[in-house]
Formats: structure tokens, C-alpha cells, sequence
């Protein structure tokens, strides 16, 4: 008999899937939105749970599925680090589904609403497995339903635009299957296993011999170009600012603030679990991920500054965002990349609180979208206002909230790499001005009174003013000025991985 | 509020505001008055647009890239180890247990089965998922509603409808009488027999969904509608799924916990054996057929 613990991981994924499962059948869209809230909070409460039980004996524990152990059945893998991911993942999707709920039933038809319920629970049951395995072809599957289901959130809102845009991320996101795909097929064929701590034996052994040097590295590309692509690094972001930009508010959040990161999540368990990462960093694996996370910091900014539609330059700004997360993985020193999983953290919750702000202000203003005619709208709801104004201000690193220590730790990891210190803090200073040319605007523009901010009362949003904003503007706060908590806990979980 | 009158402040508050026209340069009012005369550019084929050189670009450096990957990966896999070669790295005590061990731990002889459903189900349950998820984004985007649809193409498809009613393909009908009912048994002998015979689920539930969609094309989705509509789809998907994750659940829980499931393997070799794996059998087998005929039907007519 295990601990009690231990089976959380696997009732957590089970729980999602079973919940998408069921709501196809459930009468109505009300009780497939409560069993959808209750579910994911009941994942954030179970992870709470987990990281409580396995942080302070720093446990590093595997679940197997089933009877059969590891070569033969499938495996879960778990320590501090899944249980803090898979505590964000579910916390952030209970609060984007809570505040974003109203705009989400104003986009959708009717009919089609528990469609939509079934794909985030399902969505949120891949993140979790992403997280969680320890089996290189599970991570497979789970990136398939995610794809998927990402895709679906986005073309739920059907018009021509979203279609649009879907085909593409669609079209995009299956080439990164594909190139996972081959990868997968590549090491089964010369190792023989798809157990991560078997695959990674079999790949010192063959790395120890010198045999299939070059297949080695190729499967470490293939498999890290095709995780690049879905989670939007740089050359290959082109399909995230129109299908973010243009899905309902719930979608945005959780694809900007969680489905990106998943992907990540599971990039770092393949580089620890598989090929140790001091073989990913004489593969030259980093450089490419420092280069392009460089780019992309700058390119994403750019292309920030010069959208006027506010929710296509928050997704911009994402892309901005993952660029920083992948030059602090690239830097090659073991504090960079606990700094990229602080960025994770802090920008899974720092994404969803604008969407949702910016959501909720242009719910008042009769669902406007571009910043020169949302003036004045955080007149009328202040508490949309302020988390639009919070999560700004952490974009742009202002100190006592999250994006600041996030950049504060990367710029103290590049400190610890002489080769790769100047670029990288150039960009940064670039990068944090160009944040603030394309927020504070925003921010200004929101609290500039104008004619419409006197207008009649605009109806309630229960979900979003007492539930989603304050708690993710606490968070966002927590992050900000007890950040070195969660750095503790990460650095902790990097070391078990 | 005397400094802010001035130009930059006004330059200023503008771009704050997102407003760009103050940047345009101020239309030529007189080129607007003049009457149209079509110039020479016009009559000339129009140059390429930024967009147009872009694409252009794009082609010749996809057709680069392709070719450039297509052979990195034919040097890779020439260098990959043999098939067959006892050396495989493949053929190791993974496999070994799967064959030597299959039979008497999952009680199913095809061996295939009981890797899929048994040692690695998680995978599969992940894989039969992928089916419901495929089925629901089909229908979220292409069951009929206000938004895709207008009264002039109900009318037109209500028309098309009527025509075809009237000029069933005779050889058709008849031919799928006789081929329908040898089509569906095979079927399903095909998925209750998947733990002792190559096949399962997965091929057989395409054989009767296949069945299924032979019988649509010749008589009709509306013939089809008398005994499968959306709600018999949604029940059968969703209860089939939830039995196989029901069923896994237990199976996982109560297997990683070291405690005995209790599930009877039976002999292996007869049809009512192997636990399990015949119940997710037919689960399978039930989805793959309702998903294949539920994409037949939505894509032609935009209802199940």
C-alpha cells in the first residue's frame, strides 16, 4: 500500500478526463460549467496537497499505472516541480473559466457551449499528463489531445476570422506533432525503450560507445523543434497572435498562460529525464534556444508596439514572454533555467489577469477591442482596471510584483555566464522598455475619463470582480514579494528531476 | 493646461491614444476632385504586391527545407540499426515479456491486444480520447446553427435531398442489402474476438462503421436516422468511453496500490477470457464505429 499522496497525480488526470467524458451527456450548459469549476478547483486543491506532502521531504516518487511495472507498463513521475505546475495549471484554469464565463456565453452558441466544456477539461487532463509522465510515448498522446483540444477553444467562437486563424495554428501545431513524432519512433528504434529512465541508460551507454552519434542529435532537435513549435518560440510563433488574439477571453488565458508551458514543461523532463542536460548543452541545443528566445523577445515586443487590438498585443506579448523563458533554459547555467520556470509561474498567472481584464473592459464597452476606444472603461469597473494595471506594471518589471523578480533572476543567472551575459542583458533592457512603451499607453488610455465612462451602470460579473482578478492579482503580488518561496521549490524539483 | 498645447504634447496624446490618422500626411484634395481617367498602370497586369513576392519567396524556400529535412532523415535512417537483426537494440527484455509473459499475465492470446489494452492502456485510453475529441470538434464546427447556416441553403440542400430521394441507385440498394449484414457481422466478430484473433477494436469498429456508412450512401441518412440519431451517438460514445475509463481507473488505482483487482482471466483462448480486454474491446470498438459514421454524416448533411 502507497501513501495516500501518491495516488493524486493519476485521480487528478483520471478526474479531468472522466469530467470530459461525461458532459456531452449532462442536460444543460450550467451544470456542465459547475462540474467543469469543480473539477479543475478539486485539481488545484489535490496539487495543494501534493506540493504540501512532497516539498518539505524533497520526495521524487514513481506511480506506475496500473499492475505492471516499469519497462512494460506506463509510469508517472512526480516530485516538487510537477505538483507546482500542476497546482498552477488547475488554479489558473478554475479562474479563467470564473472570470471569463459571461464573454464566453456572449461568444458561443448555445448548442455548442458543452462542446467547449468538454475540450477544457480535457485540455486540462493532457496538461496535467504532460506534466506528470515519466513515458516518453504517453507525452505523445496527451500532446495530440492537446492540439486538439487547443485548436477546438480557439475556432469555438466561429467567425470567419478565428476559422482563419485556426487552420493555421492547426496546421502549425500538427507539423510540431509530427517532427515529436519522428523523434519518438527515432530513440525507440535505437534504444529499444520509451520509459524515460530507461531511455536515458540505454543513451549514456550509446553516447559512451559512440554509436549513432548522429541520430542522437537529430532526435534532440526533431524532438525539441517539434515542443518549439507548439509552444511558440520565435521563428516558428507566426500562428499564436491571431489565434489568442482572436479566441474568447477563457481560451486566451489558459492557451497564453498554461498550454504553452505545458509543452515547455515537458521539453525540460525530456532534456533532464532522457538526455541529461549536460549532454543537451554540448548538443548545442541551448544555443539555438538562447539565440531564438533572444529574437523572439525582441520580434514579440515589435510586434506588440505596433497592435492597436488589445488583445492581439497581449498576445504579441506572449510570444515576447516565451522568448524569455527560452534564453533563460538556454544560458547554460542551472539557475537559468529554475529562472525560466519563475517566468512560467509568473506569467501564467501575470497572461490570464490581463486577458481577463482586457476581456472583462471591453465586455462594458460593448465587446470593443482596440485600446484608442476602450478610453475610460476602467471608470466603470475599477477592479478590471486595477488587475489590468497590476499585470502591466509586473510586465514591465516594476519591483514588489512577479515579472519583476522573474527578470531579476534571469539577469542574476546570466551573471554566471560570462559568453552569454551581455546579449542577454542588452535584450533585456530593450526588451523591458519596449513592455513599457505598449502598457503603459494601455494603462493610461483605460483610466482616461471619457464620455462613455459616465454612462449607465454596466451589469455585474460575479466570477471575474470577487473571484478571478483578486485572487490572480494576489497571486501576482504573493510572486512579487515571496518569489524566493517558489524559486526554493523550484530549484528543489530541478534538483530530483 | 497651457503646455500641453503644444505640438508634441498633442503629437504625444494622440499616439497615447492609439489614434494613428494625426500621422497620415493630409489627403490631396484635388487629386480626390479629379475625374477618373484609367491610368497606364492600370491597364498594365498589376505589379506584385509585398505579399505576393513574400509567398513567391516562401515557396522556393519550403521546397529548400523540405528536401534539405527529407534527407537529413533518409542519412538517419540508413544509419539506423536493422530489422530483424537479433542485435536490434529493439529486442530486448521489453519485448521479451510481452511475448514469453502476454498469454498468462493478460490472458489474451493475440498479443497485440494485450499490450495495447492491458500493459500500456493509459496510452490507449489517451488514444480513444483522441476519437471523442475528434468527433466533438467536428460537430462544434459543423453542426448546423445560426451562424452557418441561412434559410436559402436549407432550402437548396432540402431540394438536393428531395432529388435524391427520388433516384436511389437500384444496383446500389440491392447490392448493400446482400454485402450489409455479412458486412456488420464480420464486424463484430472481428471486435469480440480481438483478444484471440489479429484485429479489436480499432479495425473492427472501422468495419462496422464503414458498414454503416455503405448503408447511409445507399439509402439515405435519413433511413440511417430511424435507428442512430445524435442522441443514440452521444449516449453510445460517451457511456462506451466512460466504461473504458471507469474500468481503467480501477484497474490503475488498485494495481499501482499492490492490491489484487480480482478480475477473473479465464482460459485463455475462449471468448468470454482475458478480464478485461474484452469489455475495452467493444468499448473501442463502439467509438471508432460511431466516430467514423458520425464524421460521414456531419460533413454531408451538417446533422447526425
Amino acid at each position: 500500500m502507497l501513501p495516500l499522496h501518491y495516488n493524486i497525480p493519476a485521480i487528478s488526470i483520471l478526474a479531468c478526463l472522466i469530467s470530459g467524458i461525461v458532459i456531452p451527456l449532462l442536460p444543460s450548459e450550467r451544470a456542465a460549467l459547475r462540474l467543469n469549476l469543480t473539477v479543475s478547483g478539486f485539481v488545484a486543491f489535490l496539487s495543494a496537497i501534493l506540493l504540501y506532502k512532497v516539498v518539505p521531504n524533497n520526495e521524487y516518487f514513481v506511480y506506475t499505472m496500473g499492475s505492471f511495472p516499469a519497462p512494460w507498463g506506463n509510469e508517472l513521475a512526480v516530485g516538487p516541480l510537477e505538483a507546482l505546475m500542476a497546482f498552477v495549471f488547475g488554479l489558473v484554469t478554475f479562474l479563467s473559466l470564473a472570470g471569463g464565463v459571461q464573454t464566453l456565453f456572449h461568444d458561443i452558441l448555445p448548442g455548442k457551449r458543452n462542446f467547449f466544456f468538454t475540450m477544457l477539461n480535457m485540455l486540462l487532463a493532457s496538461l496535467l499528463a504532460m506534466t506528470y509522465t515519466n513515458d516518453l510515448f504517453t507525452s505523445y498522446v496527451f500532446i495530440e489531445i492537446s492540439t486538439l483540444a487547443a485548436c477546438a477553444i480557439v475556432v469555438a467562437r466561429d467567425t470567419p476570422k478565428t476559422i482563419g486563424s485556426t487552420i493555421r495554428y492547426l496546421a502549425l501545431s500538427l507539423l510540431g506533432s509530427g517532427l515529436f513524432l519522428i523523434g519518438v519512433v527515432l530513440l525507440y528504434c535505437i534504444t529499444g525503450h520509451l520509459l524515460m529512465p530507461h531511455l536515458q541508460m540505454q543513451i549514456l551507454r550509446l553516447i559512451a560507445t559512440g554509436k549513432y552519434a548522429m541520430p542522437i542529435t537529430l532526435i534532440a532537435g526533431l524532438l525539441f523543434v517539434g515542443i518549439a513549435i507548439k509552444s511558440a518560440l520565435f521563428p516558428f510563433g507566426t500562428w499564436l497572435p491571431m489565434a489568442h488574439g482572436g479566441a474568447t477571453t477563457t481560451s486566451s488565458a489558459i492557451l497564453s498562460g498554461l498550454v504553452l508551458k505545458g509543452y515547455i514543461m515537458l521539453l525540460v523532463k525530456i532534456f533532464y529525464r532522457i538526455f541529461t542536460i549536460d549532454l543537451i548543452r554540448s548538443l548545442h541545443v541551448t544555443d539555438v534556444m538562447y539565440v531564438c528566445g533572444l529574437i523572439g523577445m525582441i520580434y514579440g515586443s515589435i510586434e506588440a508596439y505596433r497592435e492597436e487590438h488589445i488583445k492581439r498585443m497581449l498576445a504579441h506579448s506572449s510570444m515576447a514572454q516565451i522568448g524569455y523563458i527560452f534564453m533563460g533554459l538556454g544560458l547554460d547555467v542551472n539557475l537559468g533555467i529554475a529562472a525560466a520556470f519563475l517566468q512560467i509561474v509568473v506569467h501564467a498567472f501575470v497572461k490570464p489577469l490581463l486577458f481577463l481584464s482586457a476581456g472583462r473592459l471591453s465586455e462594458i464597452y460593448n465587446h470593443e477591442k482596440s485600446s484608442y476606444r476602450l478610453r475610460g472603461s476602467a471608470h466603470k469597473d475599477w477592479v478590471a482596471g486595477i488587475g489590468f494595471t497590476l499585470g502591466s506594471l509586473s510586465m514591465v518589471g516594476i519591483p514588489l510584483l512577479g515579472g519583476f523578480l522573474a527578470k531579476y533572476y534571469l539577469i542574476e543567472a546570466a551573471m554566471q555566464n560570462p559568453y552569454k551575459l551581455w546579449p542577454a542583458l542588452f535584450t533585456l533592457m530593450i526588451s523591458a522598455v519596449m513592455n513599457a512603451l505598449y502598457y503603459i499607453p494601455g494603462v493610461i488610455a483605460i483610466w482616461t475619463r471619457s464620455e462613455l465612462s459616465t454612462a449607465n451602470p454596466v451589469e455585474h460579473n460575479i466570477g471575474f470582480t470577487w473571484i478571478a482578478a483578486p485572487v490572480l492579482s494576489i497571486a501576482v503580488v504573493f510572486l512579487g514579494v515571496n518569489g524566493t518561496y517558489v524559486m526554493e521549490i523550484i530549484q528543489r524539483g530541478l534538483a530530483l528531476l | 493646461m497651457k503646455i500641453f498645447k503644444g505640438r508634441f504634447f498633442q503629437n504625444l496624446i494622440m499616439w497615447v491614444n492609439g489614434d494613428t490618422e494625426h500621422f497620415l500626411p493630409p489627403a490631396d484634395t484635388k487629386m480626390m476632385e479629379s475625374p477618373k481617367v484609367p491610368s497606364v498602370t492600370q491597364t498594365l497586369r498589376p505589379l506584385p504586391t509585398k505579399d505576393e513576392v513574400f509567398l513567391g519567396s516562401f515557396t522556393g524556400l519550403s521546397i529548400f527545407l523540405v528536401i534539405g529535412l527529407v534527407s537529413i532523415l533518409l542519412l538517419t535512417t540508413y544509419n539506423l540499426p536493422l530489422f530483424g537483426d537479433p542485435d536490434n537494440p529493439v529486442v530486448n527484455e521489453v519485448i521479451k515479456r510481452y511475448v514469453e509473459k502476454g498469454v498468462e499475465e493478460t490472458g489474451a492470446i493475440n498479443v497485440v491486444a494485450g499490450m495495447i489494452l492491458d500493459y500500456r492502456a493509459f496510452d490507449t485510453l489517451g488514444e480513444a480520447s483522441v476519437l471523442l475529441l475528434a468527433g466533438t470538434s467536428v460537430m462544434m464546427l459543423l453542426l448546423k446553427d445560426i451562424k452557418n447556416t441561412d434559410p436559402e441553403d436549407d432550402q437548396i440542400a432540402a431540394y438536393e435531398m428531395e432529388i435524391e430521394e427520388r433516384n436511389r441507385d437500384l444496383i446500389l440498394q440491392k447490392i448493400t442489402m446482400i454485402l450489409l449484414p455479412a458486412i456488420i457481422l464480420y464486424g463484430i466478430y472481428v471486435v469480440i474476438n480481438g483478444h484471440l484473433s489479429p484485429g479489436g477494436g480499432f479495425s473492427g469498429g472501422a468495419i462496422l462503421g464503414a458498414g454503416l456508412i455503405l448503408y447511409a450512401s445507399a439509402f439515405g441518412t435519413n433511413e440511417v436516422r430511424k435507428i442512430f440519431t445524435m442522441k443514440t451517438f452521444k449516449i453510445l460514445t460517451t457511456s462506451a468511453l466512460m466504461t473504458y475509463a471507469i474500468c481503467k481507473t480501477y484497474v490503475f488505482l488498485l494495481g499501482a496500490n499492490g492490491i489484487d483487482t480480482r478480475i477473473p482471466l479465464g482460459t485463455p483462448g475462449a471468448i468470454f477470457s482475458s478480464g478485461l480486454i474484452f469489455v475495452l474491446d467493444v468499448c473501442v470498438g463502439i467509438i471508432v464505429a460511431c466516430t467514423m459514421y458520425g464524421f460521414y454524416s456531419i460533413f454531408t448533411t451538417g446533422e447526425i
